[in-house]
């Protein structure tokens, strides 16, 4: 039941790619406390990986460690075929990496539009000074970023409030406004921290709906962490099952579901 | 039988429109639609360009002339052309409402048999997969959003942009068949063919020619002096026979631009950018504006406060004579320019109605102040009464001759007849060719000499030559003294008091009229906590003896205003109950729509209709009430029953 290896195809017909980045012997520790133990998983091109696990279980150190904003102790990370030296996460974001964070992180004063375009940085290639005159090459770069932030407002239905301040918006909507910033660094690799944490069941919907999509439309690989099990189950292709810093469980839905291990964790099963 | 069409014989179907269109006005923009943030459009070149794509597309995927295909979505260019396209190939376009049901969507599908349904997303594409099982003659679907469909089974299934492209493509081989059949149309060809809604029974598809469709729109055009540079929002439903007529009638009569929204949410936004000057809205949209705009007004500071209800107060004054032409002091029209620079210019311009030359409302009855308010602005609201049989015009008002409570004159080219019964008959060249595949339904509608009953009564005002529409016919009855008995036409006098959510009127075969009157509690509970006082319940409230003053105080005046009209008179309201329960769909009373139910009410609440006629002051009763989750309980009340003043109807009629 470990994880595959190679392509695949998924149950809906969807063609998965070659290995898009691989976890091996992740262990990161601070201080005392081991918050991941010793982890390897990889994640192929094109799928929905979903990272599990009960609270505390290390699902978001995990994904910090991915964005390069924590660095394991031991163990590798591979990305795109290559050993991924200690990167600032402004170096990874470079790379093709882009994430919405649990706690929504967005720039309250700037309007929607803004906050997305925030996404283009790493597209931009003329200085602050250039821009901030709006000449020439600046001015052309400007244009092309715009219509590909567009693009995205489109894409997520968010054009009513394109000009609205984000700070005035519902937690719904700037969930979904994160995700815009996200896609508009046109990642590799999405990683979303916990995409449907406090929503409603048709906001969840929604946001399943737009997930589904961007992987279907953009071609874009998706690591997500998510409490909402109906969702995980839905959603992904394979399941980590993360408890106390260690993976009890790698693999398909189904799998995940009956593998003891995992119903011991989500039950309560003394540890010993 | 019908008279010849004054249009010249190549003007005469909308793809010849189109045509002549590309010759005089090429390069002017025909469509634009918001996306992606800007404004994107399109000339009448270029959506000749785009509609023969389209048309020859649909001839290789097999269109023959005669075919029905359904088009369901958003206002969007594509799908507009989509229905010209379908003009082009001599097939029939069948708009659908984009929000109906699979159920719906079926039952019209299989009606017209639709071979063919070009479907904005993937969300109407799905209605259409869910009910395909039904519907054996359906053979490929069109669509236009390519998003989330990318794993469907293509074999019945074709991208717009690939369907044009595909046309494109085929150019060579097709374009003479196009050409054939473009010259084999005329005005007796079917234009469109629209699903009326049905508030009764089943949808029937009114089919409209294109002489129905194209001298309505030179009428209608004309009557309004609408111009090539006119622009329109099209917002409403594609479905609708409204927007029909004005998107493409009059759009490609005139050669007017026809403007999209992004979404349905943008609207207000695309409307201030856009700024149409010919605008159409139904009351409701009136209402919620005017409600937004005086929220608003709470929220701002004291000056502005007062500048506004200052500036508005003047408006009001002055502000519609000014508009209809009439004379008016020289300080009085300085005044109202100083307010325009203020208040008006401002707020007509945040509301997106700064260029509105022509306004019309219409399918209900529009409270006297909300019209009033924005002609006191300065802009020219008025009110047209119409229906899908007759390609919208019935009657419509001229400018300077606006009041609230008409509908306006016979539209040019319509002929109007009052039978004895009350009800309003017409007969005019938009009239509808017929019901599909019902003919029993269009002779019942129709008569051999071409009027068509419209199923409202109405009477014609002697002293200005306006129809006034009173109520639904079929509600229309007569009092036990021969009077004309109008329950709706009271009833939304009744209604247009704020403290006032619902009213029944009683009175057929009877020697008087009572009413049954929900109050709102929004209104007078807002009112009740301002004058302190205190109440623990809806039942408390109604019951308040200043609640019931008010109430019956808006009784009188509202008796008083229905005496101004000998014919109705006999419906002034002589005994009330407040209610002690709001009406409700739950409980049977009203409709989803909000719509009353009279049998049923008049059966369930019998015991005070005997107490409101026997002249008894107190009734006491018990009512059954369904909650929300179903669980029925009883509420017992003594309710007091008021006598309202009436006024003796004046015998010579005013002016």
């Amino acid at each position: 039941m470990n994880a595959m290896t190679g392509n695949y195809t998924t149950a809906d017909g969807r063609q998965i790619g070659d290995t898009l980045m691989e976890m091996k012997n992740i262990t990161l520790r601070f201080g005392g406390v081991v918050a991941i133990k010793d982890i390897s998983f990889d994640i192929h091109e094109g799928e929905i990986r979903a990272i599990i696990g009960p609270n505390g279980a290390g699902k978001s150190s995990m994904l910090n460690v991915i964005s390069g904003f924590y660095h394991p102790q031991e163990g590798e990370v591979w990305f795109r075929g290559a050993k991924r030296p200690t990167m600032k996460p402004y170096q990874v974001a470079q790379q093709g990496i882009a994430r919405t964070f649990q706690n929504i992180a967005l720039f309250n004063g700037m309007s929607v539009l803004d906050n997305v375009m925030t996404g283009r940085l790493t597209h931009m290639k003329t200085g602050m000074f250039a821009q901030a005159l709006w000449k020439g090459k600046a001015e052309k770069e400007e244009v092309e970023n715009r219509e590909v932030v567009e693009k995205i407002i489109d894409f997520l239905e968010i054009q009513a409030i394109r000009k609205t301040p984000v700070g005035r918006l519902p937690y719904g909507l700037k969930k979904r406004v994160e995700l815009a910033r996200a896609l508009a660094a046109e990642p590799k690799l999405l990683l979303l921290d916990e995409p449907m944490a406090g929503m409603n069941v048709e906001e969840k919907e929604d946001m399943s709906r737009f997930i589904l999509d961007v992987n279907d439309e953009f071609g874009t690989t998706i690591a997500l962490i998510e409490h909402d099990m109906g969702v995980v189950m839905d959603l992904s292709d394979r399941v980590v099952v993360m408890d106390y810093g260690r993976k009890i469980g790698d693999g398909t839905p189904d799998e995940v579901r009956n593998n003891q291990d995992v119903i011991d964790a989500y039950l309560g099963v003394s540890h010993d | 039988m019908a008279p010849p069409s004054t249009a010249t014989a190549d003007q005469q179907t909308i793809p010849q429109l189109l045509a002549r269109n590309v010759a005089r006005y090429g390069d002017k923009p025909a469509y634009r639609e918001k996306e992606f943030g800007i404004w994107q459009s399109w000339t009448w070149a270029e959506t000749q360009g785009e509609v023969e794509a389209l048309a020859l597309g649909l001839l290789k995927l097999g269109v023959k002339e005669g075919d029905h295909i359904a088009i369901i979505g958003r206002n969007r260019p594509y799908l507009y052309w989509s229905m010209v396209a379908a003009q082009h190939c001599g097939a029939v376009p069948v708009p659908l409402y984009q929000d109906a049901v699979a159920e719906e969507i079926a039952y019209v599908l299989d009606h017209c048999a639709a071979r063919f349904v070009i479907a904005q997303d993937q969300e109407q594409v799905d209605k259409v997969i869910e009910v395909q099982e039904q519907l054996p003659g359906l053979e490929h679907m069109v669509y236009l959003d390519p998003r989330g469909m990318r794993k469907y089974d293509h074999s019945k299934l074709t991208r717009f942009d690939a369907l044009q492209a595909a046309g494109r493509d085929a150019q060579a081989e097709l374009k003479p068949e196009l050409e054939s059949r473009l010259a084999r149309q005329g005005e007796n060809t079917t234009c469109v063919m629209l699903y009326t809604s049905g508030t009764t029974g089943r949808p029937k598809g009114v089919v409209l020619s294109n002489r129905n469709v194209v001298e309505t729109s030179k009428n209608s055009s004309e009557f309004d002096e609408l111009r090539p540079g006119d622009e329109i929002l099209a917002y409403l439903p594609m479905a609708w026979v409204g927007d029909f007529i004005f998107s493409i009638g009059q759009a490609y009569w005139t050669g007017f631009c026809v403007n999209c929204p992004e979404s349905a949410e943008t609207m207000h936004t695309d409307l201030r950018e856009i700024g149409p000057t010919y605008y159409f809205a139904p009351p409701r949209v009136f209402e919620t504006q005017l409600t937004n705009v005086m929220i608003r007004m709470e929220d701002a500071g004291r000056f502005k406060q007062w500048l506004f209800h200052h500036f508005m107060a003047h408006a009001k004054k002055v502000g519609p004579a000014i508009l209809d032409g009439e004379q008016v002091g020289f300080a009085d029209r300085l005044k109202y320019r100083l307010g325009d620079l203020m208040v008006y210019g401002p707020l007509k311009n945040t509301l997106g109605f700064s260029r509105v030359r022509v306004g019309y409302t219409a399918g209900e009855a529009i409270g006297p102040e909300i019209f009033d308010f924005y002609r006191s602005l300065g802009i020219n609201l008025k009110q047209l009464y119409g229906q899908t049989e007759a390609c919208v015009f019935i009657t419509q008002q001229p400018d300077g001759e606006v009041r609230s409570d008409t509908v306006g004159v016979a539209s040019p080219g319509v002929e109007l007849k009052i039978a004895d019964s009350g009800e309003v008959f017409y007969r005019s060249p938009g009239v509808f060719v017929e019901y599909f595949k019902n003919a029993e339904s269009t002779a019942d509608t129709k008569d051999g000499e071409g009027w068509v009953a419209t199923g409202d009564a109405g009477f014609i005002e002697e002293s200005s030559g306006h129809l006034r529409i009173i109520d639904r016919a079929k509600d229309v009855g007569k009092t036990a003294s021969g009077d004309l008995f109008a329950p709706k036409y009271v009833e939304n006098k009744l209604k247009f008091f704020p403290n006032i959510l619902e009213a029944v009127v009683f009175g057929n075969g009877r020697d008087r009229c009572t009413a049954f009157i929900n109050i709102d509690l929004a209104a007078v509970g807002n009112w009740a906590e301002r004058n302190n006082i205190a109440y623990s319940s809806y039942q408390e409230l109604a019951g308040h003896e200043r609640v019931l003053n008010t109430i019956q105080a808006h009784v009188e005046e509202v008796n008083a205003s229905v005496a101004e009209d000998p014919m109705l008179a006999g419906c002034q309201v002589h005994r009330f109950i407040v209610l002690h329960k709001q009406l409700d769909a739950d409980d049977g009373e009203l409709t989803r729509t909000q719509k009353v139910r009279r049998r049923i009410i008049e059966e369930k609440y019998s015991d005070l209709i005997a107490a409101l006629y026997d002249g008894s002051p107190r009734v006491s009763t018990e009512t059954e009430v369904t909650y929300e989750d179903g669980r029925k309980g009883s509420i017992k009340a003594d309710l007091e029953i008021r006598d309202a003043k009436v006024v003796a109807p004046m015998k010579v009629a005013a002016e």
